[in-house]
């Protein structure tokens, strides 16, 4: 318990350490919420789907909480070279434990990160249709954290190089996000589409946040809750395996 | 303490280590001398867990670390090539955390910590984030953090790299020091010849994947009628230049090295 405690204090004592690279992380979700929130804003409106920044506010939350965890697990590829990871490698401590901390401490950042972005939303005139919703959002921010740092961990501990990297970025995480239905409703998509998006795991996340701030739901928040869990305990899983076979 | 037999690596059709066997004694100070890629890096990778043998035996006092990773991890100590600190953390979180790791109780975590920053003189600094350390201070720092579980068996790879003459001298007296006082048995490895003729007791010399000879400087000198343990490495390794090509190691270090201004 002590080596999964400590590994994830260190997680939130980089994060907090790095004053900088938080404000800078500020700056992609502030873009998106001003950007396409007011500028898509008039012609969602005329569609008669209401407010855009209403309907995009929880999206570009999953998208912060998404890519903060992400990043912290694809991390390894340098941290186990030429960082600290490499020392906890030899730690008389079973890798488990080691990925268990990395992986905690990577999520509880995003879910920080996610909390700031929802103040920013507030501030820019965000509602959540009430009060009680935040709690319930912050299980969907906690659950997409465990999935894409454990999805991070499995990938960072395959990946051989930064053309790899590229490669993630590009092919699987931006993806992620952008089939995600972060940016546009569920509602009527073309057949392709829908199908690529019901196997895309944030889909299930930010839908549900969205239930949650906003009183909409395509899959039904239980849903949302049972496909998001069952992704994570199958992305620990290979995560802790992949993990474990780590050789250098 | 170290005891290898006939260990053997293989990376697909290419033997990095070609059945090698050795004796390390409880108490030593063993240095494992070869030119580039001659399979320095890999054996020392294999007795540390971090590598699955093709086939051979290893025991780390009286272990197999292929079968007992955490207990076999309990005994040694390793400072790598490659920096393996947290520059976002202090000395003493950086030490602490290692304490952590390795099961040492609160009470002999503190005393012992105090004693081997004060040892490396790093005590002063020990609240500083290890990335305003110098390439010397990082590297007493990680000798300091490998004696913190009081190990049986310390791990050098290629310690001194990149420093000068002073902080390699220093460096060495204290670790000489710490061989003395608390009979830790020192695996290195290095290119600096002088540095192998001054504090090892014995070297072996792998070339090619094989050890080529083992012994004293003295003896190794002896057996190829030279002055200088240079010269008879160079005698039993031959003066061609090995040109190993670059992975992708290789290539995140020059990424290192281009991103970052200090080691």
């Amino acid at each position: 318990m002590s080596a999964i405690y400590i590994l994830w204090l260190r997680e939130l004592k980089r994060y907090v350490r790095s004053r900088s690279q938080i404000v800078a992380s500020l700056g992609q979700p502030l873009l998106y919420l001003l950007a396409l929130g007011f500028g898509l804003g008039p012609v969602f409106r005329k569609a008669g789907n209401g407010s855009y920044l209403q309907f995009i506010a929880p999206g570009v939350i999953g998208m912060t909480v998404l890519f903060s965890s992400v990043f912290s697990g694809i991390g390894l590829l340098w941290d186990r070279q030429f960082g600290f990871l490499k020392e906890t490698l030899v730690a008389p401590v079973p890798r488990i434990r080691i990925m268990i901390g990395k992986a905690l401490g990577g999520a509880t950042v995003a879910v920080v990160q996610g909390l700031l972005v929802v103040v920013v939303c507030l501030a820019i005139g965000f509602r959540p249709s009430n009060v009680a919703a935040i709690p319930l959002a912050l299980l969907f921010m906690a659950l997409i954290a465990t999935v894409f740092a454990s999805l991070g961990i499995a990938i960072g501990s395959k990946l051989e190089n930064m053309q790899g990297f590229q490669l993630i970025m590009n092919f699987l995480v931006l993806p992620i996000f952008f089939l995600s239905g972060a940016l546009f409703p569920l509602t009527n998509l073309p057949k392709a589409l829908a199908v690529v998006t019901s196997v895309d795991p944030l889909t299930y996340g930010i839908d549900g946040m969205r239930g949650a701030l906003s009183g909409i739901s395509h899959f039904g928040m239980l849903t949302d809750i049972g496909v998001l869990c069952c992704v994570a305990l199958a992305l620990i899983a290979l995560g802790s395996y992949f993990f474990s076979k780590i050789q250098l | 303490m170290i005891k290898v037999q006939n260990l053997v690596k293989m990376f697909g059709d290419f033997t990095a280590v070609n059945s090698i066997s050795f004796d390390v004694r409880q108490g030593e100070i063993f240095a494992f001398l070869g030119p580039n890629g001659a399979g320095k890096t890999t054996t020392i990778k294999m007795l540390t867990t971090l590598l699955q043998p093709t086939s051979g035996s290893i025991e780390l006092d009286g272990l197999d670390p292929t079968r007992k990773q955490t207990e076999a991890r309990q005994r040694f100590g390793i400072v790598f090539q490659d920096p393996s600190l947290d520059g976002e953390l202090t000395a003493y979180e950086n030490m602490d955390i290692h304490g952590v790791l390795y099961h040492v109780p609160h009470k002999a975590r503190v005393e012992r910590i105090e004693v081997l920053l004060k040892t490396f003189e790093l005590w002063d600094r020990r609240k500083t984030y290890v990335k305003m350390f110098s390439g010397g201070m990082k590297r007493r720092l990680e000798i300091a953090r490998g004696f913190l579980h009081t190990p049986k068996i310390l791990f050098l790879d290629e310690p001194t790299l990149g420093l000068d003459p002073q902080s390699r001298n220093q460096l060495w007296t204290q670790v000489k020091q710490l061989n003395q006082d608390e009979g830790v048995t020192v695996f290195l490895t290095t290119h600096y010849m002088d540095e192998a003729d001054r504090v090892a007791q014995r070297i072996a010399i792998i070339d090619h994947g094989s050890i080529v000879a083992q012994g004293s400087s003295q003896e190794l000198r002896e057996q190829t009628n030279t002055d200088s343990l240079e010269e008879a490495f160079l005698a039993l390794t031959g003066s061609s230049i090995r040109d190993e090509k670059a992975n992708s190691a290789d290539q995140l270090r020059q990424m290192v090295k281009m991103w970052s201004n200090k080691r």
